[in-house]
């Protein structure tokens, strides 16, 4: 079996001793930022991006992609104990996992989560691993054409699975994606939108527009109205779920596997919407409808596989075509470059050992954080008492740090209070910052392809049209443009996502 | 649908055309070169327009049918405390070193929230100098001088 071949060389990387360690490193971190409200998965990585250039590129991306799996299982914690959602994902775990922390129920709940993380990480994993493969062959039959395509697709898609006006998303994107070309021309290196300053030839770090965007503007956001914490639950008990409970929650972690495996490939907030569609399936086939909303243990289970689950399959796109799925991806595709890998369809068999080293770790990272949350859950709870005085000065002199850390250039640190600023007005605006990212890391490379396809056509432009790879993409980009539009499905998507907040 | 103006659609949409706008601007000075072999003037150029475009989409649907969206209240003290701290950061790194930089800076952003006492601004403050001097020069052995020329080491 090929399969277990590859998976043998992932087990012997992932399990080295400092790759686990870092695997730890992640998770932990992850959990940390998953759990405290006002910080989340895309700043903490960006923060940390720069540290992580001196080590080995594999235990790099390990600890990485551990924060951000990690921050899955977090939030969950905070949404179930203070109803406050860590992480966008868990806030539809709060509608029923706080409930229960009122009933006394704060245990199953947590256990449910946990449990139902861990076997949808599980599942997902064999599921990246067997997918990511036979994905990464036919991406390599991919032209300049079809990557332009595919990446507009991408860029369509993620606004189509975005909350907030439709519009808004689109400029954000093309506001990301014009952002991206400050810095030489790739292919005549004219020096574009530099203003005659040396440190801006090499255009914006990706760092900064992360740290600012997510991290400074949340912290404008959060001190706009202090409050104090609301009464932490303070001891959680009887932990291990009743055989009641156990039998109710099988049906609901494997449905949600399977939701949040498939909806997680897609680019922008792939678990986000498969935690919420896992819930809208729960209620629509259960036999108990009136508990939901009041306790269902269904309603913690199923949201909580579905996005743990998906959280492990957005790596498909990253590794396979080089696609990142999510603000953190973006962020990987920057690690991966720093250390001199392209991510793409060459990874798997240029670094067989990083490629499967990494989907190693992610099993063995799932099971650290069973062991991090429910034996540990006391430490978390605690955690959750520190106040946010303390919490935004670090968050603020890490941001600093770690950016100028980047080339040691003072330029990389004013940018994320250019970035923060305007990242703060646009949030109050109603736009979302998420897609301004994606566009930024992908406007790049969409320029790079359109301007090649288009010397390899000689000049025609209806060589997108003309190869099918590239007509299919485009037909779906368009489908789902028009999908985002549409007054109907808008008002859906309103619905689903007006409960976040 | 009832028409209702929207201070944050129109305030968006301006943002997207004046970026979208200096950029269209900015490209006209480079070379566009052609379709065949496209200058680095042409792609901004494109991208440009079309996020001015949305922005212009978004101020006409914020004067007739906008989002409704609280703008809420600007910490303005927050604002100017960060932004003064981070620009410290990054002008004095070099100089004044580590230490001390870092204490000014932790010490500033403390100061954002509104209802912090000073003794607890102080004690957070060094115990994140600490904490980072332990973490990134010591631990992580960034290169950064601890004590700065400026301070005449």
């Amino acid at each position: 079996m090929e399969l277990l071949d590859n998976l043998a060389l992932g087990f012997s990387t992932a399990l080295l001793v400092q790759n686990v360690l870092y695997c730890f490193v992640g998770v932990l971190l992850g959990t940390a930022v998953g759990v405290l409200p006002g910080i989340g998965p895309t700043a903490t990585v960006a923060m940390l991006l720069p540290i992580t250039f001196n080590f080995e590129p594999v235990t790099a991306l390990i600890m990485l992609a551990g924060i951000y799996y990690g921050a899955q299982y977090g939030g969950s914690t905070t949404a179930i104990l203070i109803n406050l959602p860590g992480e966008s994902s868990a806030a539809v775990t709060a509608l029923d996992g706080h409930e229960m922390a009122r009933q006394g129920r704060a245990g199953a709940a947590l256990a449910a989560a946990a449990i139902g993380s861990f076997i949808a990480g599980t599942v997902a994993t064999v599921a990246l691993a067997v997918a990511a493969p036979p994905l990464a062959r036919v991406a390599l039959q991919f032209g300049a054409a079809d990557y332009f395509s595919l990446v507009l697709l991408g860029l369509i898609v993620s606004i189509a699975l975005a909350r907030g006006s439709a519009l808004k998303a689109l400029a954000m994107i093309a506001l990301g994606v014009l952002l991206g070309t400050v810095g030489q021309d790739i292919y005549t290196g004219t020096p574009r939108f530099v203003f005659d300053q040396r440190e801006l030839y090499g255009g914006i770090d990706f760092v900064s527009v992360a740290v600012g965007m997510f991290g400074v503007a949340e912290i404008l956001r959060n001190l706009e109205n202090e409050q104090t914490r609301t009464a932490v639950v303070s001891k959680v008990k009887n932990l291990w779920p009743t055989r009641e409970d156990r039998r109710r929650i099988v049906g609901p972690i494997l449905r949600g596997t399977g939701l949040g495996a498939a909806l997680g490939v897609l680019p922008g907030g792939g678990h986000v919407l498969a935690s919420f569609t896992s819930y809208a399936v729960e209620k629509r086939i259960s036999k108990r409808q009136q508990e939901f909303g009041r306790g269902a243990i269904e309603g913690v289970a199923g949201p909580e596989s579905a996005n743990n689950a998906a959280a492990q399959t957005s790596f498909i796109p990253l590794l396979t075509l080089g696609l990142p799925a999510h603000p953190v991806m973006a962020l990987m595709v920057g690690a991966f470059i720093v250390h001199g890998i392209t991510p793409g369809p060459n990874v798997i068999t240029d670094e067989p050992a990083l490629f499967w080293g990494l989907i190693a770790s992610m099993w063995i990272g799932n099971v650290l954080l069973v062991l991090l949350n429910l034996p540990l859950i006391g430490v978390w709870v605690r955690m959750l008492r520190i106040p946010y005085q303390v919490l935004f000065p670090m968050i603020i002199l890490f941001a600093a740090i770690g950016t100028y850390s980047l080339g040691f250039n003072a330029y990389d640190v004013y940018a994320i209070v250019f970035f923060g600023i305007l990242g703060y007005v646009l949030i109050k605006c109603g736009c979302e910052p998420a897609p301004l990212l994606l566009g930024f890391v992908l406007g790049p490379l969409l320029e790079e392809n359109l301007r090649r396809a288009l010397i390899i056509s000689r000049g025609d432009a209806s060589v997108f049209l003309t190869r099918p790879i590239s007509a299919v993409l485009l037909a779906l980009a368009v489908a789902a443009l028009v999908v985002a539009a549409l007054p109907t499905i808008r008002k859906r998507r309103e619905i689903m996502f007006a409960e976040e907040e | 649908m009832e028409r209702r103006r929207s201070f944050p659609d129109v305030l968006a949409g301006g943002i997207f055309i004046l970026i979208g706008g200096a950029f269209v601007v900015g490209s006209l000075g480079y070379e566009l070169g052609t379709p065949l072999r496209m200058g680095p003037g042409a792609f901004p150029l494109l991208v440009g327009a079309i996020a001015a475009a949305l922005g212009l989409a978004i101020v006409i649907k914020g004067l007739i049918a906008g989002e409704v969206i609280s703008f809420g209240p600007i910490p303005w003290r927050a604002v100017a405390v960060i932004v003064l701290a981070v620009l410290f950061f990054g002008f004095t790194v070099r100089g004044l070193g580590f230490v001390p930089t870092a204490a000014v800076t932790a010490l500033l952003t403390t100061l954002a929230s509104t209802r912090v006492r000073p003794l607890t601004a102080v004690a957070v403050a060094a115990g994140l100098t600490l904490a980072s001097t332990l973490i990134f020069v010591v631990g992580l052995q960034l290169r950064i001088p601890l004590w700065g020329p400026w301070l005449g080491f």
